[in-house]
Formats: C-alpha cells, structure tokens, sequence
C-alpha cells in the first residue's frame, strides 16, 4: 500500500464515526468594522511600521518618487511601472539599491500592501533584494479590511503581502527593523 | 518530534526553574508580548467571531479532510507541483534527501517551519550528507548554539542579547569581536552571513501555515523575509505541510490572515506574506514538491475530544499566558511543541502509554484555563488535559499503583459510607491542633510534617483540619 492510501485510509478510519454535523461558519466579520476613512486608516497604519508614507496628487508624483529615491544611487523599475522615474541610474534588482513598484491592494486596518506581481510590480525578488523599496499605490485600491482584500485578489497568482519594512523580534522580543528584505519601506498614495 | 534524554515533566522543570537566568529572560519576554497581543486583539471589535469562525472552519474541514486533501493534491498536481505523501518522519525525510539528491545538491536553506523540526529534518539530512541552514534569526541562533528550541514562534526566547552575541562571536564568520549586544547589530550580522547562502543555494526546504484545497496555493507567514529569500530564489522548493494545514477555499484565509499575526507576534500583520498556487513561469522556484505529512496526526483525529487539537495555527499565544510555561520555559516539555499546546498535541501525536515523558505533559498545567481565553481558535486545552490525564490513568492500570492512586481509594473506601467519613472526621479533628500557622485569611495551616508528608510540606502550607466537621456543628445547631 503506498503512503498515500495508507494516509487517506487512516483519514477514513479516523473520521468514519465522527457524528457531530458540521457547523454554520459565522461571517459578520466580513461586515462589521467598517471605517470611515480607510486612506487615512492606511497611512495611519503605514506609519505606525516605521515605513515612511505621503499621499500626493497625480501631478505632485515624479516629484514624490524622486524624493523617495533622493538617498539611492541606483534603482531598479520593474517592466510595466506606469510612473516616471528620473534622475536616478537604472540597474538590475541584484544590484540596485531601490526598486518601485506599483501594488495591487492596500488594506487600511492593517496598514498592508499586497503585491501580486503583475505589471509595474516585477517578479517576486525585485521587491526583495534592494534595501530600499518605493511603493506607489492608487486610492482607489485601498480598501477597509483583510476579507476584502482576500475577495479582491486572484489565489492563481502569487503574491507577497508586505506590512512595514523587514523585521524581526527574536531577540528578546524586541522589533527591529531590517532583517533580510528592504530595510526601508516608502509607500506613496497617489490620487487620480 | 520528542527530544532525546529529556526527562517527565516534574523533573525537567525542576531544573528549569532553578536557572534563574532563563526565568529572567522567560518573565521579560512572555510580559512584553502579552502586552502586546492584548492591545491589537481590543482594536477588533468582531474578534469573538472570527474565532468561532476560525474554529468552524477547521472543524468542517477535518471532518471531511479526505476529500479536501484529494482536492489539494489535485489543485497542486495541475499547477505543476510534485505531491508527495508521508507516513511518518521517516518517510518525509527519506524523500527530502532523496530529492536533494537527485540534484545533486549538498546544502538546503530553511524557512523556519514547525513541521520540519518535528520530523528531525536537520539531523536526518546530515545523515544523508546534506548540510540544513536555518534562515530565521531564532532558529539561526538556536542552530549556531547547538541548542534546542523553547518557544513556537521565537525558539530562542530562553537566550537574552548578551548570550546571542557570545554565540554569535564564537559560531559566525561575519561576527568579529566589534559586534556588540544591541539587537540592530546582531541582526545586520546575521543579514550579512546569510545573504551569501540566499543567492547560492539551489534548494530551499518550507513549511506552510496554509495550504488552500481549491487552488492549490500555500501560503507562508514571517518577520524577516528570509522566507521570501528561500521561496524565490533557488531552483528548486520542497514544502513540508501537515495534514490539518488544509482550508477549502482561499476565502476562508480572510479569517486566519486577522487571527494569526495578532494572536502570534502581537502586530496587525506581520511584515511579509508569501502565497503561491504551483509553479510561476519566470519567478521564483521552477521546480516544486510537497510532502502531505501524517506522522501522529490521523491518530489525534481519530480522539473525538482532542481532535480539536489539530485546529491549532502555531502562534503561540497559550504559551506566553501559561503560568507554567512563563516558569518553566519550553525545553521542560521535551518537544519542539511545548506550552499549553505540546502537553495536548504529543500524547494526541504520539499515543499515550508509550513513556513516561509523553505522560507527564497533560499533568503540566494547573488548568487555569488562560490558554482557552488566548486561543484564537477556541482549542479547550483544560478540557482536553482532563481528558487525556483519564487516558494516562487507564493506560497505566495494572502497572505499580502510584501514591496518588493509592490515596485514591483510600478517599472512596472512606467517602463511601457515612459511618467510616464520621471516624475519619473525628481522627482528623485531633490533627487541627498541629495548625500553629496562620494563612492569610486566618485559617490555620500546618507547616511542616514528618516524611512522607514532608513532601507536601516542603513546598507548601497545608491547611489544619478544623476542630470540627461540618456535620458536628450542623447536629448542635439543629438541636438548639
């Protein structure tokens, strides 16, 4: 008998008596905890990271990226990164010390920003190995809460939900940031 | 999943709270993090419903955890992951190295992964001439320490900064003698040492905190990003993945996503999140394979009282509330899952009656029930402790009655007619002049006793018998 049947048969064996029916899986949380504000929630909670946040006007961005990336001397920009990005020499996410990135999702009760890697966000390491890690994100992909973030995203694609900068509390349970990703997070809420 | 020449609980924790050092580092730490959890958990209104729904959720799924495991495999097959299934540690080791092998690679980095050290995998791969990393700052410690670990979430919790830097100076190359205790300067060192391993390793070995059935996507939570590290950069990825880790749908994550990081390391998220449904042409690993592990856990499912052990999502919140665990620290419990949650989920994984020290573990708690309140999936750990102490109990009749035992009986031949209770209460009554101690309260308590009573009374007071019973004074009162 392989592992895998006598797994699945000892599952079987298991559970064949179990009488108790299923049970009904609550989901008010869903509704409940509405917020008035949720960009202001988000930069809030952005902030509360130590990441660096502003919000800013649609015209007001290419200003808003430069100083973000004013202490870089090198970045990588991912294919399909719909900003301009100037004034800073382009390099691949080995070497670069920043990279941008558009998102996919922001969630304002946690202060999160989800990627899932699609245009202007790159593959999984270029949000990884630069120490400095600029993320644009629309108003309008800002939402309230964690179940509308996980309604609004595709499962099929892989994505990297990031809260702050790299962080650790191994020793002692004190947080510290920067570990093994960026060591600094900037986040810029665009409006349109 | 047991640790070697641990010895049952009561002695171990003897020598554990001899140590004041680890219960220095244990108060310090176990406070700063309960102060922590508590204040993200009142900012959730709806919080008592998301663990009702958290609970259901798991009940639902390991009641039919056949098909959902069917459906996972399937979801994983079709997005080109190679699925795997494991008995027991042995066989999930076996293939693990077997896969490292067949690459020819001789050096995997890890993300940490609770069910990797159950399954020993360290020790296993060495065996077979491959060489583990750990990658996670704590575990990085624990490993360079040659230690084990003590806590779910923070396995080197028992070690305080001073400690981490001897270990640090003594174990790493890139931790000269300037590296000072400051917990900055310890983790830019440890981001130095394993940046090198990051970039050239050709396989990293994960576990999952969720495997989602109806798309086949795993999802791994951490701090620090070196999960992200080892998920995306080498060529190859293999994920150990309990049994009980499946949910049926990717919506039901919207419940454990809240739960998990407030209930874990006290923040509202945590830093990263990694989910991944199979291969991604272009990104990250292009070779994938998961082991679905049993090892013990078909047997925990198989107890209808402590099935709901298997709910458990390894934050560790009961750990950090547990009066016993705050004392006693986790090598006390002689496995990689101590606390609150360990003394329920070894006797469920490995069977009771087998040693002695698997037996001990329901008996580590006063039943308090502070890890019930802590758990964010409403696992009744007093319940299950009352329940599996039933199950020690009767596996151990027939063997030499224990003391307590004995006492037992003794308390059922006297309780049982009123005749022997009333001669008792008498012979007792004579005792309560030995009381020349006062408890708070002003009742009268006995300091000390000759042998074997001096084992009681070495450690506490035991309250004088009254001068009369209650059955005494409630004759003279009816009379009057």
């Amino acid at each position: 008998m392989s592992a895998r049947d006598q797994v699945l048969a000892a599952v079987r064996a298991a559970i064949r008596d179990s009488r108790s029916p299923d049970v009904e899986v609550p989901t008010g949380y869903r509704t409940s905890g509405r917020v008035p504000d949720p960009v202001g929630l988000f930069v809030e909670r952005v902030a509360d990271y130590r990441a660096a946040v502003r919000q800013c006007s649609e015209a007001e961005l290419r200003g808003a990226i430069g100083d973000a990336l004013a202490d870089a001397k090198t970045v990588a920009v991912p294919d399909g990164f719909p900003y301009p990005v100037d004034g800073v020499a382009l390099s691949d996410p080995h070497a670069a010390e920043a990279v941008v990135t558009t998102a996919a999702v922001g969630i304002a009760s946690t202060g999160t920003v989800v990627l899932d890697h699609g245009p202007g966000q790159g593959p999984r390491l270029f949000s990884l190995l630069p120490d400095i890690h600029v993320c644009v994100v629309r108003r309008d992909q800002i939402v309230p809460g964690v179940p509308d973030a996980v309604a609004r995203l595709d499962p099929l694609r892989a994505q990297t939900w990031i809260s702050g900068p790299s962080a650790t509390s191994d020793i002692e349970l004190d947080r510290v940031e920067g570990v093994h990703g960026p060591r600094n997070l900037r986040v810029i809420v665009v409006s349109r | 999943m047991t640790f070697l020449g641990i010895p049952p609980f009561p002695e171990a924790a003897r020598t554990a709270l001899g140590d004041t050092q680890l219960r220095h580092n244990l108060a310090h730490a176990t406070a700063t993090i309960r102060g922590k959890r508590a204040a993200v958990v009142a900012e959730v209104p709806e919080w008592e419903e998301l663990r009702l729904a958290g609970a259901a959720i798991k009940d639902n799924t390991l009641r039919h955890l056949d098909e959902h495991l069917v459906r996972l495999e399937r979801s994983l097959t079709e997005r080109g992951v190679t699925v795997h299934w494991a008995t027991d540690a042995a066989e999930a080791c076996d293939t693990i190295g077997r896969i490292a092998r067949s690459h020819g690679i001789t050096e995997v980095v890890k993300v940490k992964s609770m069910a990797t050290q159950e399954i020993g995998l360290n020790e296993a791969l060495a065996a077979q001439g491959v060489t583990a990393w750990e990658t996670d700052l704590a575990e990085l410690i624990v490993q360079l320490g040659d230690d084990l670990p003590s806590h779910i979430l923070v396995p080197a919790i028992h070690r305080n900064r001073a400690e981490i830097r001897e270990i640090f100076r003594a174990r790493m190359d890139t931790a000269g003698p300037e590296l000072t205790d400051e917990p900055a300067d310890l983790a830019a060192a440890a981001r130095r040492h394993l940046r090198q391993k990051f970039l050239s390793a050709k396989m990293a070995v994960s576990g999952a905190n969720f495997a989602v059935a109806d798309s086949g996507t795993l999802v791994v939570v951490e701090s620090e990003g070196n999960g992200r590290m080892c998920l995306t950069l080498p060529e190859v990825l293999v994920s150990v993945v309990g049994i009980e880790k499946v949910v049926p749908t990717w919506s039901d994550l919207d419940v454990f996503l809240q739960l998990l990081p407030r209930s874990s390391t006290g923040e509202r998220m945590n830093p990263y999140t990694s989910t991944w449904s199979g291969v991604t042409a272009g990104d990250g690993p292009q070779e994938m394979h998961v082991i679905l592990l049993d090892n013990g856990r078909t047997r925990a499912l198989a107890d209808e009282i402590g099935r709901q052990a298997l709910r458990c999502i390894r934050c560790s919140a009961c750990l950090n509330v547990c009066p016993v665990y705050e004392r006693t620290g986790g090598h006390a419990y002689g496995s990689v899952y101590p606390g609150p949650i360990g003394a329920i989920l070894n006797p469920l994984l490995n069977g009771v009656g087998a040693d002695a020290q698997t037996d001990s573990l329901p008996y580590a708690s006063s039943l308090c029930g502070a890890c019930f309140d802590a758990c964010p999936v409403r696992i009744d750990i007093p319940e299950v402790l009352v329940h599996l102490r039933a199950e020690v109990v009767d596996a151990r009749r027939g063997a030499r009655p224990h003391a307590e035992a004995v006492a037992m009986k003794a308390a059922a031949w006297t309780l049982g007619k009123s005749g022997r209770l009333r001669f008792a209460q008498r012979v007792s009554a004579l005792f309560s002049r030995l009381g020349r101690r006062r408890l708070p309260g002003g009742r009268r308590a006995i300091a000390r006793l000759p042998w074997p009573g001096s084992l009681w009374t070495d450690a506490r007071d035991l309250p004088a018998p009254p001068r009369e019973s209650f059955r005494r004074w409630w004759q003279r009162h009816e009379r009057s």
